[in-house]
């Protein structure tokens, strides 16, 4: 048990102080104003209150649709952002092969790069003209070539997920190795005395203690998911996923983007937000409830 | 003794070569972006990248060079390393004090202020953009580095990094400092910061890619050409008729292979910063 000091009477409070009034400023007033506001018709000048008419005008197509973009977003990228970084951590889980750090940095050099550029990247790469890189490679296997940005709306999604994968598959690598780091060695040991098979590891021992690194990972990814709008803004060169195949490049964060900024509805644009509140702690919630997180685990 | 992997030559190698592959594939778009860039704009702009553009041709920097002579591109640079550089100072002051004060000491409230940051880390901050925003107008600090800056600074993120450094290293110290006659803030600045230089490295460098990288914060308090960041104004350019695809080219070749080189360096700190903070929550 570590010690605790208690003398200097103001100094502890002293040194939180920044963070109580970064608090207060920037995130409790904030809150307060946005759930405010969400009631509110706001006009410069004269705001008034409309009850829940903002949360009303929220049953409409393009919330669902940006509700529903969100969320496939979200699964396609847990989907492939979990079981594809675990298997490769195990694979460089292998300190006494040089190679393998250099590998590990290879994959997390995506990670330094920014959306924009990422998104330039990937427009020029998937761009519509048949001598286009992407197009050219996939011609000989039959693929006709297409614009991938404006094609369709399938095309236009593989895009964003994608673009995710590239960006983000290093640092979870980092994450799942981290984890793998913690599992003792002896266990392994042991199973191999047994003769168990790599599979047998792998789903015996490995993926179950990797489980508090698997819900970090997923709770992130949810939190990541929901909250994307960089990346069709990039893609889509601006206007919250108009421009995109079947808007599928509107999600909830554009939405708010949309009507907040673009369309200075501030109220509606605050519950939007607040919507998305719900949403991303209700998924949190449940999410961590199948992990089992909530178990007590002593005993 | 058997080992504790199937490790057969054959196996090593065979991993090895899968792992060429991915390597290979991963830095392709960068490799590409590079080649990009000693390209005329209006080809990439017709065709994309294409198979010719991938064969290296010798180093054309006409380009690259028409970008550092254009005047609002330098202003990009210039004010993206301003804000990194002021944004990650005031980030690790302030969040090393207070991820200090609260791996030191015992105080009233402390749980109330560690609850708070955790309720902080659930909130996405995009919701919260709208009601930043009004507040920036009301601070006349829109179009401004401080309005750019000042909500962000003081990261929950980065304090409990602090505070898990800091349960590390044993109270010895302090007391050892007090037996010296130094004040509270004395034992921080002589004593302990040095101490916790390790996460300082780490915190530095995330912070600083973040805020070199950050987008949707500046896309909305940047107004006007001279303010934008590296990224923003990158951002302008992407425009279905544009006709500054050179211009777009290069300057993403700018913003990237500076963090790349960086990262060669400090790899390990970067590795640091995202690992030991959150995983054990």
């Amino acid at each position: 048990m570590r010690r605790s000091i208690g003398s200097g009477r103001f100094a502890p409070y002293l040194f939180v102080l920044p963070f109580i009034l970064s608090f207060l400023l920037f995130y409790f007033y904030p809150l307060v104003s946005t759930v405010l506001m969400s009631f509110q018709e706001i006009i410069p000048g004269q705001s008034h209150f409309i009850g829940l008419l903002n949360y009303e005008r929220l049953f409409n197509p393009s919330m669902y649709k940006a509700i529903w973009n969100s969320f496939r977003y979200t699964v396609f990228t847990i989907l492939i952002l979990i079981p594809i970084p675990i298997l490769l951590a195990v694979m460089l889980n292998n300190p006494g092969n040089p190679a393998s750090a250099v590998f590990r940095g290879a994959l997390f050099i995506p990670t330094l790069v920014s959306v924009v550029v990422a998104g330039t990247i990937i427009r020029l790469l998937f761009a519509g003209s048949p001598s286009a890189i992407v197009n050219s490679l996939l011609g000989p296997f039959g693929v006709k070539p297409m614009d991938w940005l404006i094609g369709n709306s399938t095309s236009a999604m593989i895009l964003l997920v994608g673009m995710a994968t590239w960006r983000w598959t290093g640092v979870n690598i980092i994450y799942f190795l981290s984890g793998l780091q913690n599992i003792s060695r002896d266990l392994y040991e042991a199973a191999n005395i047994d003769g168990a098979s790599a599979w047998y590891r792998l789903f015996r021992i490995t993926i179950p203690l990797l489980k508090p690194t698997i819900i970090f990972v997923t709770t992130i990814s949810v939190f990541g998911g929901f909250a994307m709008f960089e990346e069709s803004y990039i893609l889509w060169s601006g206007n919250s996923g108009g421009g995109s195949p079947n808007n599928v490049g509107l999600t909830m964060v554009g939405y708010i983007y949309l009507k907040g900024f673009q369309g200075g509805a501030m109220g509606l644009g605050s519950a939007i937000g607040l919507i998305l509140l719900l949403i991303v702690l209700a998924v949190s919630i449940i999410q961590l409830n199948l992990f089992g997180f909530f178990k007590k685990e002593d005993g | 003794m058997r080992s504790l992997r199937p490790s057969g030559l054959s196996t090593q190698a065979l991993l090895s070569l899968f792992f060429v592959v991915v390597s290979l594939l991963f830095l392709f778009p960068i490799y590409a972006l590079i080649l990009a860039s000693f390209r005329p704009g209006r080809d990439l702009i017709r065709f994309g990248i294409t198979a010719k553009t991938l064969v290296p041709r010798g180093f054309v920097l006409t380009y690259l060079a028409n970008v550092l002579h254009s005047g609002t591109y330098g202003i990009w640079i210039r004010n993206s390393v301003v804000l990194v550089v002021a944004q990650t100072t005031l980030s690790l002051l302030f969040c090393s004090m207070v991820g200090y004060g609260l791996g030191v000491y015992e105080f009233k409230g402390k749980k109330l202020v560690l609850s708070l940051m955790l309720l902080v880390m659930m909130v996405p901050l995009q919701i919260l953009i709208l009601p930043l925003y009004n507040l920036l107008i009301f601070f006349k600090s829109m179009n401004t580095f401080r309005g750019i800056m000042f909500p962000f600074i003081v990261s929950p993120f980065s304090i409990f990094f602090f505070r898990q450094f800091v349960l590390g290293i044993p109270l010895d110290f302090v007391d050892a400092g007090r037996i010296d006659g130094l004040s509270e803030g004395g034992i921080y600045l002589r004593i302990m910061a040095p101490l916790m230089a390790p996460a300082f490295g780490a915190m530095a460098i995330l912070g600083a890619l973040q805020s070199w990288n950050n987008f949707l914060w500046p896309l909305i308090v940047m107004r006007t050409k001279e303010m934008f960041t590296l990224p923003v104004g990158l951002a302008t350019l992407l425009t279905p008729y544009g006709n500054n695809y050179d211009m777009l080219i290069s300057g993403s070749v700018m913003a990237t292979i500076p963090i790349i080189i960086i990262f060669f360096f400090f790899q390990r700190y970067f590795i640091a910063g995202l690992t030991t903070g959150g995983i054990k929550g």
